[in-house]
């Protein structure tokens, strides 16, 4: 059974939905590869910025 | 409101349709192939008009994701009891011939024991997800509605 950190399953997550998005989204391949880092970024940087304000509100 | 005043523009969008290529693509059979075959198996809809190398990475990315899925004992939706398992099948639906082969060899079956069981459930419904963008971008190529 593959059991992975919650940070490794959000990098994982994060990463095939970013080149799913990246190839379906643009049209060509900088723009594809733009967006994928885009999206990416996006991902993991909103999951890091929630999980530390549900740290701060936790009771 | 002058065009060059615009500061929004939709240049390089995917959505921008083009009507000479659809009208063209049109004429070349059934345009529905893609669709279809790209949703059985991931990646398939873009080799069959010769995008390999996109095909190959959508392939490996939803296959991947299916994947972890099932090794952390994510489940796979039978039926639906409420409308959230509604919601769940459907996704796992857009797996195509995956789902249907772990379902017949009885894989995702087991009960959810652990955190990241829930995690695969939310893998391969995402994957299904990922899967219709996918088949559904094959057939924007193939139409000519997207471009390149």
């Amino acid at each position: 059974m593959f059991r992975p950190s919650h940070f490794l399953a959000v990098l994982l997550f994060a990463l095939f939905a970013s080149t799913v998005f990246g190839i379906t989204q643009r049209e060509t391949p900088r723009r594809m590869f733009r967006y994928g880092s885009y999206c990416f970024a996006l991902f993991v940087g909103s999951a890091i910025v929630l999980s530390w304000v549900m740290y701060f509100i936790a009771p | 409101m002058q065009a060059g005043s615009m500061r929004y523009s939709q240049e390089g969008m995917a959505t921008v349709p083009n009507k000479a290529t659809a009208g063209k693509a049109s004429d070349q059979g059934f345009v529905y192939l893609p669709l279809i075959v790209g949703w059985l198996v991931p990646g398939a809809g873009h080799f069959l008009i010769g995008k390999w190398v996109r095909g190959l990475l959508i392939a490996a990315s939803i296959v991947c994701m299916f994947a972890l899925g099932l090794a952390m004992h994510g489940k796979l939706y039978t039926s639906a009891q409420d409308i959230l398992d509604l919601l769940g099948l459907v996704g796992d639906l857009g797996n195509g011939l995956m789902y249907f082969v772990g379902r017949a060899l009885g894989l995702g079956a087991a009960p959810v024991q652990v955190t990241t069981a829930d995690y695969g459930t939310k893998f391969i419904v995402v994957a299904g997800l990922l899967n219709v963008i996918a088949a559904v971008d094959a057939h924007n190529l193939r139409t000519g509605r997207k471009e390149s």
